[in-house]
């Protein structure tokens, strides 16, 4: 999506403002809007990609605006009632009022520290699927514009750069994204010249990476 | 969504009206048996008690004395510091980068937020801002020096924009002073953002409170 997420090589946003000795949380509700997304997702109705979505599919004044934690918290609003778990009545009066769809399971405390130390791994078996690139490949990023969740910056869009490592073959979040966790495909570092992103004004010898998905990729 | 109520009653109203917003949140949650109130407590006492940057600084220290250590964490950095039982959400697939006397190590994520959880917690806001994620790839030397980090033009820079579920955490390089010092005299001098790579590691002389 080209969308408000996608701010890499940005302009206007001014100085990074580190803040001394600064706390975990901000405020109290930013810890409960922490744990109430987790243990919400921990039900198992999205991917954790269909939060990442429904964070950055805003208008970008909204998205620019609100702070972190609270896009998290109109994430999970909204995922909740499209999966029909909450109505938006209730939500609004704060208490349960209808029947709605009942969840597929509960994280109890009791599995808490079970379920984090876990994670979710994203590491496929690729079977007799081998990767198309190699490290040492020359490779052109592909000019992807899905309206969409995707993971290919715009600032690398169309660009030659280098496969360094070949990092497994991964859930493809373009798809996990649209609810769909079987689909994955072979992960590649690829490394591009600071001055092939920026011009001349880059540091000659500076790079940067992303990581791409093989459909991000075409050779050269 | 019926529920955005985020209109503005003046100064400090905001933070209010999304502490309603939250408590709304949950309260409809827990009536419905979405949610264990009670395993909301234990996911903010791991985060605020258990995963933190000195995870990451006990990985880093180890690796700055025992080179076997470092060489697996160079090749296969998730089982390397799944060893030393840090493991699970956020920190699933995990490349450790070195630093060294030719190359500094900056990590971002320029799409949101992607940041090594189970070695360093929760990202600072910083991290987050809008301001580092649009200038980390493209004015990294910019950055660096708003952090008080100058790097001479023969130090190569790179950047790591964790696009994917691969989470990056950078080794900075072993301050001179603190030769035979043990790993646990180490940890102090591997802060955070070394392990970003917007710093270095403390010298010993840094510390405030140096080991005898």
């Amino acid at each position: 999506m080209n969308g408000p997420q996608d701010i890499g090589g940005r302009h206007g946003f001014g100085p990074v403002a580190p803040e001394a000795d600064e706390p975990l949380f901000h405020a109290p509700w930013e810890k409960r809007a922490l744990a109430v997304t987790l243990a919400a997702g921990a039900m198992g109705h999205w991917s954790i990609d269909q939060s990442r979505w429904v964070r950055e599919n805003r208008s970008p004044a909204e998205y620019y605006t609100a702070s972190y934690y609270k896009l998290w918290i109109l994430a999970l609003e909204h995922l909740l009632v499209e999966h029909g778990l909450v109505l938006p009545e209730e939500l609004a009066e704060g208490r349960a009022r209808f029947e709605t769809v009942l969840p597929k399971r509960v994280l109890r405390a009791g599995d808490v520290a079970a379920v984090l130390a876990r994670g979710a791994p994203v590491g496929r078996d690729p079977g007799p699927v081998m990767p198309r690139f190699a490290p040492g490949d020359a490779v052109r990023t592909r000019n992807l514009q899905p309206h969409s969740h995707t993971r290919l910056p715009a600032y690398v869009r169309g660009k030659v750069g280098c496969i360094e490592a070949v990092r497994g073959y991964h859930v493809f979040a373009d798809a996990s994204a649209a609810g769909d966790k079987t689909v994955a495909h072979w992960l590649y570092t690829v490394v591009f010249d600071a001055g092939t992103l920026w011009g001349d004004d880059a540091v000659a010898s500076d790079t940067v990476s992303v990581d791409a998905w093989e459909p991000y990729l075409e050779p050269v | 969504m019926s529920h955005d109520h985020d209109h503005d009653h003046g100064a400090g109203s905001h933070l209010d009206d999304m502490t309603a917003r939250v408590m709304a949140l949950e309260t409809v949650l827990a009536e419905k048996g979405l949610i264990d109130p009670a395993a909301l407590d234990a996911i903010i006492d791991t985060y605020e008690t258990k995963v933190g940057p000195r995870n990451g600084a006990r990985v880093v220290a180890r690796a700055w004395i025992d080179p076997a250590f470092a060489e697996w964490l160079a090749r296969d950095g998730t089982a390397a510091i799944g060893s030393m039982g840090y493991t699970g959400r956020q920190g699933e697939h995990l490349h450790a980068v070195f630093n060294t006397d030719e190359v500094h190590h900056l990590v971002v994520c320029t799409l949101c937020s992607c940041y090594p959880w189970s070695v360093l917690g929760l990202p600072p806001v910083w991290y987050k801002s809008h301001a580092y994620r649009a200038r980390a790839v493209s004015d990294p030397r910019g950055i660096l020096a708003e952090f008080g980090l100058h790097l001479p033009k023969s130090t190569k820079l790179r950047v790591w924009d964790s696009t994917s579920e691969m989470r990056y955490l950078v080794v900075p390089r072993r301050p001179e002073g603190a030769e035979g010092w043990d790993m646990e005299a180490l940890v102090p001098l591997v802060t955070r953002n070394s392990m970003i790579g917007t710093e270095l590691a403390l010298s010993p002389a840094a510390l405030k409170a140096p080991p005898p």
